[in-house]
């Protein structure tokens, strides 16, 4: 019995985590945007308008839920929960400190990159169970956006996996630190395994994995829909994409998912390439700073400290890059992003059978 | 390839650091200062938000907003109405039965203006009334804010009279009229008589 309260425990306190992190994340999207943009943002409710995202929950729970007479019901229905599942799944797998993990899965990674496709299919849903060809154009986009991305993430995700040889998520934040059991070497020539700190982190400890993160990141901004990669909504040809007929509850639940997916690529992202729940900071001699900032709490503080980072500079790009074309993007893709990851994934084979 | 490569990197991170300098520089809220101040066009640092009720930027004295009648001023000549664009100027006259009095410049006023309406939802701000105005009494002010809650409130009326006396002035120029129009055919009465 305990054993099922424990899971409804963690799967609802997930679930209340990307909720509040959503309220965050669009105060701050809106903060951020408002200041690169010389504006002040809310400022009227609540002090500094931090109230705001609240009040628009409050706003969007009294909305009218409507569907259109001519809509596949079902599927018109279904598609927002399917969008947001598909996230809300992918959480069980993320460590968020040593020893501290919804599911310690030994196919973690897979089981993430695997559910998180799912979210293609809701968009389709949404698109196709509208009846708008605004929607079905955007979900289009969407879904041939987020398959050809899939390939360059997925590759420089095995860059990763090729140097840590484990798809577990929690081996592969372990072996970033000094709680590490193997050798780690500092760009391959230096021994830092008592040192511990941003010297082990997978980007220094195989430093072509740096072009692996940029092509990680950049792929997963197409894939959260995030600008400039974000045609599928793209506000000034498609009205507002594949979420045009949405209303109240269904529409935020969609801005749900897109602010729970930042926060799970860019916890990917950090697990696979800046550190995870390791501290940035390295012994030096008899400074401990590493041991000091290691532990379970440290762990979440650091994971969360670098995740916000990396997801304030996804709210940057946004507010800076316009948006790419459809051919442009598909380019950027196939010409670009997949030859380098590839690239990539070639160097780590070889850097881990001669240089680790 | 690689040169196009490069150039795009560059170049987003050239507007990359453009905007992270804006999002870090904003410590300064806007100093309220006219247009006509010589620094108007030189507020580069801080947000450009004027929070409105609360801050309010000031607007020349010779400001063209809202119309206004200094309806004691006016002969009801009714030349603005003729001219206004938009026909959103209402006026009814009544003939004054004697001289009524005369406007600050001087100008005799013999008509009464029984209704002066402005409906200022209709109105396009064009000025053409207060051109054609002898007297100068329709005038814009400087004053631009003025919400309403309900459409009619826009309608401004400029005229003094109750309806009570509209009415009296009407029934003493058909009085005047009828008077004259008996002493009219009195007197043809007595032309045809004498002839």
């Amino acid at each position: 019995m305990n054993f099922y309260l424990k899971y409804f425990i963690v799967a609802a306190g997930l679930f209340a985590f990307s909720g509040f992190f959503a309220m965050f994340g669009v105060y701050a999207e809106r903060k951020v945007s408002a200041f690169i943009q010389d504006r002040l943002g809310p400022t009227e409710t609540g002090k500094y308008g931090v109230l705001q995202t609240l009040a628009d929950v409050i706003k969007l729970l009294m909305k009218e839920l409507i569907v259109p007479a001519a809509a596949d019901k079902w599927l018109f229905m279904l598609a927002p929960a399917i969008i947001f599942i598909a996230v809300y799944m992918g959480f069980a797998a993320i460590p968020w400190s040593n020893g501290l993990a919804p599911s310690d899965l030994n196919l973690g990674l897979y089981y993430i990159f695997a559910i998180l496709s799912i979210e293609t299919l809701g968009i389709l849903m949404a698109g196709w169970g509208s009846n708008n060809k605004f929607s079905i154009l955007g979900a289009m986009r969407s879904g041939a956006q987020i398959i050809s991305y899939e390939i360059p993430a997925g590759f420089a995700i095995i860059s990763v996996v090729m140097i840590a040889q484990s798809l577990n998520l929690q081996t592969i934040a372990a072996q970033q630190g000094i709680l590490s059991h193997e050798q780690s070497k500092f760009l391959g020539l230096w021994d830092v395994s008592a040192n511990g700190g941003i010297l082990s982190w997978n980007i220094f400890r195989a430093p072509h994995l740096i072009i692996a993160f940029v092509i990680y990141f950049i792929a997963s901004l197409a894939e959260s829909n995030r600008a400039p990669f974000d045609i599928p909504e793209a506000e000034s040809e498609l009205v507002a994409g594949f979420h045009t007929e949405f209303t109240g509850m269904r529409f935020a639940f969609v801005f749900l998912a897109e602010y729970s997916m930042m926060f799970l690529v860019s916890m990917v992202a950090v697990i696979l390439f800046l550190g995870a729940w390791n501290t940035p900071l390295p012994n030096i001699g008899v400074v401990r700073l590493a041991d000091w900032t290691t532990g379970t709490v440290w762990g979440v503080v650091w994971t969360v400290i670098k995740v916000l980072l990396l997801v304030g500079v996804q709210m940057w790009i946004r507010w800076t890059l316009p948006r790419l074309r459809v051919d442009q993007l598909m380019n950027l893709c196939w010409k670009v992003l997949t030859p380098l990851a590839f690239i990539c994934m070639l160097v780590s084979g070889i850097w881990r059978l001669w240089v680790m | 390839m690689f040169k196009r490569f490069i150039n795009g990197f560059k170049t987003a991170w050239k507007g990359l650091s453009l905007t992270i300098g804006h999002l870090f520089a904003q410590n300064s809220k806007r100093k309220i200062m006219p247009v006509s101040s010589d620094n108007y066009f030189k507020q580069m640092e801080g947000t450009n938000t004027i929070q409105y009720p609360k801050q309010q930027l000031p607007v020349p004295e010779v400001g063209r907003y809202q119309l206004e009648v200094e309806i004691d001023d006016c002969i009801v000549c009714d030349l603005c109405a003729k001219i206004c664009p938009v026909d959103c100027i209402d006026i009814e006259q009544i003939k004054a039965t004697e001289l009524i009095g005369t406007t600050s410049d001087g100008s005799p006023k013999r008509i009464y203006a029984a209704k002066f309406d402005i409906d200022m939802a209709k109105c396009m701000y064009c000025g053409l009334c207060t051109i054609v105005c002898p007297t100068e009494c329709i005038i814009m002010t400087n004053q631009y804010d003025r919400t309403v809650f309900e459409l009619k409130d826009l309608t401004y009326e400029f005229s003094d009279m109750t309806p009570a006396e509209a009415a009296d002035k009407r029934e003493l120029l058909e009085k005047q009229l009828a008077e004259k129009q008996a002493a009219k055919e009195a007197a043809m009465k007595q032309r045809e008589g004498g002839v």
